[in-house]
């Protein structure tokens, strides 16, 4: 790889909307009518954060909200997902979680799990698939997700 | 055989021709290896003797008559024995052959702590330990109802020698410290500290991982009990490592694992141990790592381990000035003594993105809690952005590193 493609591929990871989603994260705190939380622990580099969501009687998301720290990647992935399934009803924002893990773990999709969320935006974490070492930082709120929704309460990425 | 301690500093760019894998370009930049206090390259000498056993000499140890037994017994003792003389032991007997630092510490935590301890007594280490000088003895301690106690350390990342001392009880059995902290660099004043800690009867284990591929260890003119460290810090093979223990000491303890080769006869009503250290080696050993190693003191012997810290300590006190220069960069660890590592953080940066972004540029670092959890939340950080220097750096390295910083600065700009 030359310098240039090398610039390229650094753009591609740490697109502006990262850089934007990680300095500023959306629905960032604790969120204290909460019915559900997970937290998602990274233990090889010890990024840690805590997802929220309080479900309402007709099973949808009326809620969420996150905390912790970590790197650039995963604070804009967690508050991507905010964003994301804020409104949704809970199934499919457990769909949201297999088709954007697959996604980047480079898995097919799975045809069971159909979501009417607007995934568009996470197409910005795509970056990540081509370092390995990086794709667990993109996951993490994701499998917290997961685990909130499967009321567990804790997620790691190991 | 005794270090060289007088020759001329020597030439360093020529030992970096010496290591194979500093050679290669990653990601379009040619390779700048920052990384050595996680794991330190090879030199071809390592390489060589390695593959060398593997090709020809290889066969089980202390068992066969034949010819390559014999040969592969003969490199494997004689590592050994250049371990001994490296480190100055009295005796070949006090060098245990482990997989590395991390079992040496287990092997002193359930052989010499284990039998002894009592509910109520303390084990004693300090705030800059690496979790595997941290992990064992609250094992040992759960298992026997002692308690570990931690002294603290200052802003600076050094060691408050006052609160240490003052936790010197009579209830402390063991002080397990490091010589060399891997995420701050600060090396202990080892010998106050083995000194107080003998003045109150208390057995001293020193981790020095950090230690001993950086400087020259006397392990008898420091006065502990028992020094582990690692091969593959060293420039050896990983999955090697050496537990120095006092003699009396060693002879006095269990052994850790039953097997093979660490006995003397067994029928199934009783067992001979054998003699120090095969006691401590059950089954197999790592033959070809430790051959490798044994190349790896060769080498570092032929360069003097006091010009490896002359050139380390230029190097890193040339590292700190250029990345302090670098604005918005915040040097974690500034102990009056401090050597071969760096800690820091740029702006706002996390440590994972900075390390990505120097990837990319080709430069290795180590980002994270660097195995130290206890001391990154003392310092109030989710870990940090770490430089360490191995004898092959030079100052061009450093110059890349505090580039490819600038441009990371740029990028979260």
């Amino acid at each position: 790889m030359n310098a240039a493609a090398d610039n390229q591929d650094l753009q591609e990871l740490y697109r502006e909307l990262i850089l934007d989603h990680a300095r500023k994260p959306r629905n960032f705190g604790r969120l204290d009518a909460a019915t559900h939380s997970a937290e998602g622990i990274n233990p090889l580099c010890g990024d840690k954060l805590r997802l929220y969501l309080r479900i309402d009687s007709n099973d949808r998301i009326a809620g969420v909200s996150f905390e912790g720290s970590g790197c650039a990647i995963s604070l804009a992935s967690a508050s991507l997902l905010t964003e994301a399934v804020s409104n949704l009803p809970v199934a499919d924002a457990d769909a949201c979680f297999s088709t954007v893990t697959r996604r980047l773990t480079r898995q097919p999709e799975n045809p069971a799990a159909t979501t009417t969320a607007n995934l568009s935006k996470l197409k910005a974490l795509d970056g990540v698939r081509d370092h390995p070492s990086r794709i667990k930082c993109a996951t993490l709120a994701w499998h917290a997700l997961h685990a909130a929704l499967h009321q567990q309460s804790q997620a790691t990425t190991e | 055989m005794n270090l060289p301690h007088s020759q001329p500093v020597a030439d360093f760019s020529d030992y970096r021709d010496d290591f194979p894998a500093l050679q290669q370009s990653v990601n379009g930049q040619p390779l700048v290896y920052l990384d050595s206090a996680a794991s330190a390259q090879q030199p071809n000498a390592v390489i060589e003797a390695v593959a060398s056993y593997q090709r020809e000499d290889h066969a089980n140890v202390h068992r066969g008559v034949h010819t390559l037994s014999h040969r592969a017994t003969e490199s494997y003792e004689g590592a050994r024995d250049k371990l001994c003389n490296f480190i100055n032991a009295s005796s070949r007997a006090e060098i245990v052959l482990t997989s590395g630092t991390t079992e040496s510490i287990n092997l002193v935590a359930q052989s010499f702590c284990r039998p002894v301890l009592k509910p109520g007594d303390q084990i004693l280490i300090t705030w800059l330990e690496h979790h595997s000088n941290i992990v064992p003895w609250q094992l040992v301690c759960e298992q026997t109802g002692a308690e570990l106690i931690v002294a603290p350390i200052n802003d600076r990342g050094e060691v408050e020698l006052d609160a240490l001392y003052e936790l010197m009880t009579e209830r402390v059995k063991l002080l397990g410290i490091g010589h060399v902290s891997n995420a701050l660099g600060s090396i202990n004043p080892l010998r106050d500290i083995i000194g107080h800690a003998k003045q109150a009867g208390i057995t001293v284990l020193v981790d020095g991982a950090q230690g001993v591929p950086h400087m020259s260890v006397d392990v008898q003119s420091l006065g502990c009990d028992f020094y582990a460290f690692s091969g593959h810090k060293m420039f050896g093979p990983t999955g090697t490592g050496i537990l120095w223990g006092r003699e009396q000491l060693l002879e006095a303890m269990p052994p850790y694992q039953g097997g093979g080769d660490m006995i003397l006869e067994v029928s199934f009503e009783q067992t001979v141990f054998n003699e120090l250290p095969y006691k401590f080696e059950a089954g197999t050993p790592n033959i070809s790592g430790v051959i490798g190693l044994g190349a790896a003191v060769d080498y570092l012997s032929g360069i003097g381990m006091d010009s490896v810290l002359e050139h380390e300590k230029s190097l890193h006190a040339y590292m700190v000035t250029q990345l302090a220069a670098i604005e918005g960069i915040r040097l974690v660890g500034t102990a009056e003594n401090q050597a071969s590592v760096q800690s820091f953080l740029l702006n706002d940066i996390h440590p994972h993105d900075l390390g990505t972004i120097l990837d990319h540029q080709g430069v290795a670092i180590r980002t994270g809690h660097h195995c130290a959890m206890p001391l990154m939340q003392r310092f109030g950080l989710p870990g940090t952005a770490r430089a360490s220097l191995g004898l092959y750096n030079d100052r061009d390295d450093i110059d890349r590193l505090t580039g490819a910083l600038e441009k990371a600065r740029q990028v979260f700009a």
